[in-house]
């Protein structure tokens, strides 16, 4: 019997796939008709030639269900193969967002200084308007999203997480 | 060199090349390239079915009953959804086939043209794996991967979507020998330290049971001959899912009989007291282990499966080994032999004198009945006359299905094709269809109800055109039984909508498909019907009226533990009102 307490934990997990038609379906279908959570999904092709793209997933669940979705997941045809980067160690986690904050006056100096302090980029801007951008880990965008409320948010975009193991290894 | 040919002769030669002999199938505008490819080849003979799900079930009877890849060609849109009935049961049951669909032409795939519909993301989650193909010079490679995926590691059904224009455009024609697949590896050779640990924990057990599923059977016959040589060679007890009955001969002694939710008393008693447990190719499925937390407390368990997704699913095991089954069984009879354990003889024999005592209980005693058939007496009956020939048994899904699995017994493996992990009313029929047509001069027999069979009725034809000597032997209480009894226990005895006002006449029926058809009312009718039916060169529709009201037990209640059985003999109203907590009701 099962003797560890059942609470949730978050993983990331790094899929490399076949680069071909369906598969991102494959893994998203996979994911809700099992009902496992998706906090975070990036895919994007990383190597041209050999065809492979990479999907970079972050979800939560009682360590039997990570298990389960690891094995769910190696079960797919096209999948050359599944990381569990939190298991495998602290994994280097970065995500990059476009914040669009309006306002005037004071709110807007406001803005633009902590920007500043949060190395935020601005790309694009008005008397009225900034965007920032920014990359950085989760909860420091999180944390500057929340700064930015008060000072005129008016839309955030973020690409969810790309993740990538340290050491100079491969996975 | 690479052979020019056009899609649809690719497919043929693909198929030949695979080794299909029979494919079962159903024309239509967008296969009519491959129909007409069809048409001008004898390697590959082409059944005609009268419903595409038939065609489906009939592939898995004919993989099932002989361990090869089934083959299934349909047409789009209508073709496919059709199909898709089928392709699940398979999935759930792990069958290899490969279904061909047509679609329309590539440059309307999107346009919602005539008879399209989105066949590769419909099949998406019922199908082991599935390929649209673009391109006619992918054609020959895909098909060869489909039989590759299909049969290999865990088998399950793979279809290939190939649009109209596909099937006319010339490509080159590649060989099965040319493919190798580029991702899909699945591990067959169980880890060696794992196997040493687990003849360890074998050897030293006190209340040891083996518990095998349909894996032992999909794995093919080296493994059940394995299985027997170990299971005899440790002596211990063994028990099987319904999936998995056949893999060891029902007349043996160390034979516990079936477990799960109607599997016997002594089956499932032994795996609640057990100290390991064994399961090779099975899967904890629900019908199984009943309460999770009540499932076998006390046990180590160890799990053999192909499927790595399998280990630690339902029921966490203390050790998993990945791997073939008869690869597995093969190292652990090794290393046991090099090992010879000393048997804890005190143990194992005090252990087998409490499976005795439970055996005493005669969990699948009814109560016999002059003036109407049991239906339990039926099964038993039409088991008698039957044994001594080459008999293969499907079945519906219902009470008549659990009976069957109860009351005949299995001697071989591929010899019973039950629909177990969808449940599938109507599959029977069809899949009696395909394994008559590998096993010609076998009695192929479908244990079927009448609600059920209705289902799927249209085969008959098929059978009579193909001159298939199916036996239907139709265990007809008037009621969709199952739900009936459900409801009786359940529902108050609020027999909602599981009564069947106007059945059919099976035995006009039958005249009607131009076969023949047999009715038995009383039990003194029954021998004599049942061998009438035997001596019948074609296919028969045997109407066996049963008792309508009788209930199949023992019986596991949903969401009870192995050692908390309703027992047919003895089951009062109370018992019955206390039998099934309210989390209980919610599951199915
Ligand atoms: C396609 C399908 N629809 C509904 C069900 C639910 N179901 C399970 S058993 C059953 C009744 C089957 O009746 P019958 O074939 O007469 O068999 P009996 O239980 O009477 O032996 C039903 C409706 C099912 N399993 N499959
Ligand atoms: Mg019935």
């Amino acid at each position: 019997m099962d003797s560890r307490p059942i609470s949730n934990e978050q993983h990331t997990m790094s899929v490399l796939v076949d680069n071909e038609p369906g598969v991102l379906a494959r893994v998203i279908g996979l994911f809700s008709g099992r009902g496992y959570n998706i906090d975070s999904l990036t895919v994007s092709e990383t190597e041209h030639e050999a065809h492979l793209s990479r999907i970079t997933i972050v979800t939560t669940g009682t360590p039997m269900v990570i298990e389960q979705i690891k094995s769910q997941l190696e079960r797919l045809v096209p999948i050359h193969s599944v990381n569990d980067l939190t298991v495998s160690g602290q994994p280097m986690e970065r995500e990059l967002a476009l914040i669009k904050v309006a306002g005037k006056g004071e709110k807007r100096v406001e803005a633009l200084r902590l920007a500043e302090a949060f190395r935020a980029q601005v790309i694009d801007a008005s008397t009225e308007h900034f965007v920032f951008e920014m990359t950085g880990k989760l909860n420091k965008i999180e944390q500057f999203v929340l700064l930015m409320k008060p000072l005129g948010l008016v839309e955030v975009a973020r690409t969810g997480i790309a993740a990538i193991g340290r050491g100079p290894t491969r996975m | 060199m690479a052979r020019t040919m056009t899609g649809a002769e690719i497919v043929m030669q693909a198929l030949a090349d695979q080794g299909v002999e029979h494919i079962f199938g159903y024309p239509g505008g967008a296969v009519l390239p491959i129909y007409d490819a069809l048409f001008q080849q004898d390697a590959v003979k082409h059944i005609l079915v009268r419903h595409e799900q038939g065609a489906v079930h009939a592939a898995e009877g004919y993989a099932r009953s002989t361990g090869k890849v089934g083959a299934v060609l349909v047409t789009s849109g209508p073709g496919a959804t059709n199909a898709v009935t089928g392709l699940t049961d398979a999935l759930m049951d792990s069958i290899p086939l490969v279904c061909i669909t047509g679609q329309v032409p590539t440059h309307l795939i999107g346009n919602d043209a005539f008879q399209e519909c989105d066949t590769v993301g419909i099949t998406r989650p019922c199908t082991k794996h599935n390929y649209l193909v673009r391109d006619v010079n992918d054609l020959a490679r895909v098909l060869h991967e489909a039989f590759y995926v299909a049969k290999t590691g865990r088998p399950g059904p793979v279809v290939v979507d190939i649009p109209k224009d596909v099937q006319f455009a010339e490509g080159s024609y590649v060989g099965p020998s040319n493919v190798v697949h580029k991702t899909y590896r699945p591990k067959v050779k169980g880890d060696q330290e794992a196997i040493r640990q687990a003849v360890d924990m074998i050897a030293a057990a006190k209340k040891p049971i083996f518990y095998t599923g349909g894996g032992v059977i999909n794995s093919g016959p080296a493994a059940t001959q394995l299985l027997r040589e170990f299971v005899r060679m440790t002596g211990h007890p063994i028990t099987s899912t319904l999936m998995g009955l056949g893999a060891f001969p029902a007349s043996d002694k160390q034979w516990l009989g079936m477990l799960g939710m109607h599997g016997t008393y002594e089956a499932n008693m032994a795996m609640h007291d057990c100290d390991v447990m064994v399961n090779v190719g099975a899967r904890f499925d629900d019908r199984i282990t009943g309460r999770l937390d009540a499932f076998s407390p006390g046990s180590a368990k160890i799990h053999i499966d192909i499927d790595p997704s399998s280990i630690n699913k339902n029921v966490r095991v203390d050790l998993p080994i990945i791997g073939d089954a008869a690869y597995v069984l093969e190292e652990l009879i090794r290393v046991w032999r090099a090992r010879t354990p000393q048997a804890d003889k005190e143990a194992h024999g005090a252990w087998w004198k409490q499976i005795d005592g439970w055996r005493a209980r005669n969990c699948l005693d009814y109560k016999p009945r002059d003036d109407v058939i049991m239906p339990q007496l039926a099964v038993q009956r039409l088991y008698e006359l039957t044994k001594k020939e080459d008999v293969y048994i499907t079945t519906e899904v219902g009470q008549h299905q659990m009976w069957a699995a109860q009351f005949y017994r299995f001697e071989e493996p591929n010899r019973w094709m039950t629909s177990g992990g969808l449940g599938t009313m109507g599959y029977g029929l069809p899949a009696a269809v395909g394994v008559q047509m590998a096993h010609p001069d076998a009695l192929v027999i479908d244990i079927a109800g009448e609600a059920s069979v209705l289902m799927t009725m249209q085969e008959m034809s098929t059978a009579v055109q193909y001159e298939l000597p199916i036996k239907i032997f139709i265990l007809n209480n008037q009621y969709m039984g199952m739900v009936r009894q459900w409801q009786e226990l359940l529902h108050g005895g609020r027999y909602s909508h599981s009564y069947t006002e106007a059945l059919p006449d099976f035995v006009k029926l039958a005249e009607a498909y131009q076969c023949v058809g047999i009715r038995a009312e009383k039990p003194g009718d029954l021998d004599d019907a049942i061998k009438e039916m035997m001596s019948v060169k074609k296919p028969v529709l045997f109407d066996c009226r049963v008792h309508k009201e009788a209930n199949c037990y023992p019986m596991i209640p949903s969401g009870e533990a192995h050692n908390n059985m309703l027992m047919g003999d003895d089951v009062s109203e109370e018992e019955l009102e206390a039998a099934i907590s309210e989390e209980g009701k919610v599951l199915v």
